[in-house]
């Protein structure tokens, strides 16, 4: 492979209009020119870069990664701006379209010839997210925006700087480093000259491309660290923004579908009758797993889908039940880990966590239209590129033929991410069949619920050993349905630790949902640290501290959110408190929650307080919303949710039966950072892990009660 | 069958079969998207407008019921151009992360307010019972009470 070098990756250019762009990680830079994006390009619309400044004196920005509501598109302009000393009222942001240009592995090819930058190497290392899956991708997920572009980002806005300030000390007749931008202009000092970056634009773009442009110091971020608006925010109060299930053309027909309860499961007939007579309905599509009604309006293709009694196979699961798969887990993960002799006491204890549905407030949409050799599809995905290739292959066509516009998404957290993408795959089959007519299709909750790519349900077999002095001399897991090396570990100086996987397989499809592995092995392991402090009489909190020598950083976020908490402060009876930490994604998190349990066993949970160490935080309103979200999230999961299986398919069906909490469970969130100066962390999934094992923790300090299996309104708080 | 609507102060004439839901005619037949779809069982908000004033979820209204009431969709909630207040005070708070059952849960709250100007947390609780996936909820409180104290409070942002 070509040893690539950091300087063959940033390139400049002249925009059409006298403008100036500039991108790292394109690549479509020829060696030794720097007039390296064509007009041609640019043209077509083509940009391979990144940023551009246009004489009317703005700076946009163009983001690789969709806009799922982290604000990950403000903060990586905000990294870009920071470091091209923009004024931050003058920038505005673009979604870069799906192009391969644009795939995020060429940010990880651009630097593999020198070293990988180090928020990359993090995540292949910690293998949630394989090496494979970077390339031909353009996701955004696994937390990765702010981490893995960031880095590009800050490169690209530094090496803008630098090329202004070329410009302007040429035009201003002094040597550059007697120059400084601020607030998107250049000024000299000595002589009170001053030009706008717009200004200087033209010039700039033909300055030579540094090879290695000088990053801020941190200590002198203006931009960074302070909360900024996000900017897809304002469109979002109105209704005026278009998400993916609001896409409409000119004569576009609608599409409601079924599909096979039992995953695997195929259509074996259908009579199309019942359908056809109802008004509007313009074609019954039959698929190999799925009937669609296609109709000239929603209502009327969902209403005549609902005539129709299509009959299904269940392709041989329809024996298979939540119990059954858990009871496989149970035989699988076979005996205890084997414990050391000479402990003085052995803990036990088995933990099981359920299925869980993504449950996007938008239901999964798709818009295709397919004419001759071409194919125009309209989506919400958390990967462009790789939703395009989902199309493709459903059309049998090659990915050129297809031109995949993606729009905004209504919630993602892993549902619409690559090799998830069964409505792109549905609608493109649907529109092939009433080509050339544009097809809508939408799901309804209930193919929502019913056909996810679930978190894996899971369960974990725990053993821990205690010495006389109730110091932990050895832990051990056997556990079913996935881990990884981040998921499993723990920050305990443990001598002996044991993990070992079981498989069980059974036909249920998954995927990565929100914090991954973490949601599970977040929970085993934090309830199981718990439950070992306790057998040792000691505090939770301390028991864990003392273990954390080798670990500052877990170490420091433990003591900030006790403090935070008021950790060992009195509460009243039927009150309690519990501590978890996890890192994910590249960032600690440790959290508290305050719970009270009624005597009938009502629980409610009052407070999280959550210390969150991620590095260093890029915008300080929308971090706090990340987390924010993510301990939401993590408590619906905690306390209500569920995905049961049944006869081989998914027995809950919509949101009466398939519950979120509401404002009403929502307990109140407080959030603080810490700067530890480390590599930067994801925000959107490192949220999850520590909330269901806070709570659960927190229940034990209140009750006496032990939950190990989730969710938590399964099982009986009262006290007599 | 043709049925007459007022929807944000315009009469529409629309020809629909009278059961179908007040939610897919203002999406479908007359363009207006901001109004969502979630459940379509009255589960989650995400298709809430106002009706003559009050909080409804359109996905389970039929249109025929509705012939002739005022409607008023997140669209119509800004006046003369300019926000209502919950609208800029879910921007000053950043409430929205995705957005999509924001629009919902706007007109949840500002029917609410009308009402009730300074709601306590149980009436909150009880009467916004709208589903947010991202889990804005934190937010949606603070900012409900930012408009209740009148006004907003200062720039956060500044
Ligand atoms: S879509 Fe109407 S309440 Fe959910
Ligand atoms: S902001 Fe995404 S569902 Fe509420």
């Amino acid at each position: 492979m070509r040893k690539w070098t950091r300087r063959a990756f940033i390139g400049a250019g002249s925009l059409v209009g006298g403008g100036f762009v500039l991108g790292v990680a394109g690549v479509a830079f020829a060696p030794g020119r720097h007039g390296v994006v064509s007009t041609d390009a640019i043209d077509k619309g083509e940009l391979t870069s990144w940023i551009t400044v246009t004489p009317d004196n703005f700076v946009t920005i163009l983001v690789p990664h969709c806009e799922m509501g982290q604000g990950s598109q403000t903060g990586l302009a905000m990294m870009a701006a920071e470091e091209m000393e923009a004024e931050w009222e003058r920038v505005r942001i673009e979604e870069a379209p799906a192009l391969d240009a644009y795939a995020n592995a060429y940010m990880l090819r651009a630097f593999t010839g020198e070293s990988m930058p180090a928020p990359l190497g993090r995540a292949i290392d910690y293998g949630a997210y394989r090496l494979a899956r970077w390339f031909g991708t353009q996701a955004t997920g696994g937390s990765l925006a702010v981490r893995g572009t960031g880095y590009g980002m800050r490169i690209a806005g530094a090496a803008a700087r630098e090329m202004l300030l070329a410009a302007a000390a040429e035009r201003f007749g002094v040597p550059p480093a007697e120059c400084a931008a601020a607030r998107s202009h250049v000024a000299h000092a000595p002589t009170t000259q001053r030009a706008s970056f717009g200004e200087l634009a033209r010039v700039a773009a033909a300055k030579p491309v540094p090879s290695n442009p000088a990053l801020k110091d941190p200590e002198t971020y203006t931009i960074r660290r302070t909360a900024k608006p996000r900017f897809d925010i304002p469109p979002k109060v109105d209704g005026g923004v278009g998400y993916g299930i609001d896409f409409t053309l000119p004569g576009m027909l609608h599409a409601a579908v079924d599909i096979a309860p039992v995953q695997g499961g195929r259509l074996v007939s259908v009579d199309p009758a019942p359908a056809k007579a109802m008004p509007g309905v313009q074609e019954v599509v039959e698929l190999e797993e799925a009937v669609a009604v296609v109709a000239d309006s929603f209502w009327r293709a969902r209403k005549a889908l609902a005539a129709l009694e299509p009959a299904y196979d269940d392709a041989g699961h329809g024996d298979v039940s939540s119990a059954s798969i858990f009871a496989a887990f149970d035989e699988a993960l076979g005996a205890a880990p084997e414990m050391p002799a000479e402990a003085a006491r052995v803990v036990t204890a088995d933990y099981r966590v359920p299925f869980l549905a993504h449950a996007t407030m938008e239901p999964m949409a798709c818009t295709v239209r397919v004419e001759g050799e071409r194919a125009e599809v309209w989506a919400g995905t958390q990967d462009p590129l790789n939703a395009r290739s989902a199309a493709a292959s459903a059309l049998d066509f090659d990915t050129d033929q297809i031109h995949l516009t993606n729009l905004m998404l209504g919630g993602g957290y892993g549902r619409r991410l690559p090799f998830c993408f069964d409505y792109v795959d549905l609608a493109a089959r649907i529109a092939q069949a009433m080509s050339p007519a544009p097809v809508k299709l939408v799901w309804s909750r209930e193919n929502d619920i019913q056909h996810d790519y679930y978190r894996p349900a899971a369960m974990c077999r725990y053993a821990g050993a205690l010495d006389a002095d109730g110091r932990p001399l050895a832990v051990g897991a056997h556990y079913a349905g996935g881990g990884d090396r981040e998921s499993l570990f723990m920050p305990y100086a443990i001598p002996d630790q044991r993990f070992d996987a079981r498989n069980a397989p059974h036909h249920v499809r998954e995927g990565a949902w929100r914090s991954v592995l973490n949601s599970q092995h977040g929970f085993f392991k934090e309830s199981f640290i718990d439950e070992l402090a306790h057998a040792a009489g000691r505090d939770p909190y301390a028991f864990r501290r003392d273990l954390m020598d080798e670990h500052p950083r877990f170490r420091a976020a433990l003591d900030r959110v006790a403090e935070m908490a008021g950790w060992g402060g009195p509460l009243p009876a039927g009150e309690g408190r519990g501590i978890a930490i996890a890192e994910s994604f590249g960032s600690i998190v440790a959290q508290v929650a305050h719970v009270a349990v009624s005597p009938a066993g009502r629980l409610r949970v009052r407070n999280v307080h959550a210390a969150v160490d991620c590095g260093d935080v890029v915008n300080t309103d929308s971090a706090a919303a990340q987390i924010e979200g993510g301990v939401v999230f993590g408590l619906s999961a905690a306390l209500v949710g569920a995905i049961t299986i049944g006869e081989g398919r998914v027995v809950e069906s919509n949101f009466g039966d398939h519950r979120m909490i509401r404002m009403a469970d929502a307990p109140n969130v407080e959030v603080e950072f810490i700067r530890s100066g480390e590599r930067l962390g994801g925000l959107g999934e490192p949220g999850v892990p520590p909330v269901a094992p806070a709570v659960t923790n927190a229940i034990f300090a209140a009750t006496g009660i032990r939950v190990r299996d989730l969710p938590i309104e399964n099982q009986d708080l009262s006290r007599a | 069958m043709a049925i007459t609507l007022t929807v944000n102060g315009q009469t529409h004439t629309v020809d629909v079969e009278p059961d179908t839901p007040l939610l897919w005619v203002l999406r479908d037949t007359l363009g207006l998207t901001g109004t969502k779809f979630g459940c379509g069982i009255a589960a989650c908000g995400a298709c809430t407008v106002h009706l003559d004033g009050r909080a409804v979820r359109t996905c389970t209204l039929p249109v025929s019921a509705v012939e002739g009431m005022p409607i008023t969709t997140i669209e119509g909630l800004a006046q003369d151009g300019r926000l209502h207040e919950v609208q800029q005070a879910w921007i000053d708070h950043q409430v929205p992360q995705c957005g999509y059952c924001q629009s919902g849960m706007i007109m949840a709250v500002s029917a609410l307010l009308a009402r009730r100007p300074d709601p306590s947390d149980e009436q909150i609780d009880a009467t916004i019972t709208n589903i947010c996936r991202c889990g804005t909820f934190v937010r949606v409180r603070r900012a409900i009470h930012a408009v209740a104290e009148g006004g907003n409070e200062e720039e956060r942002h500044a």
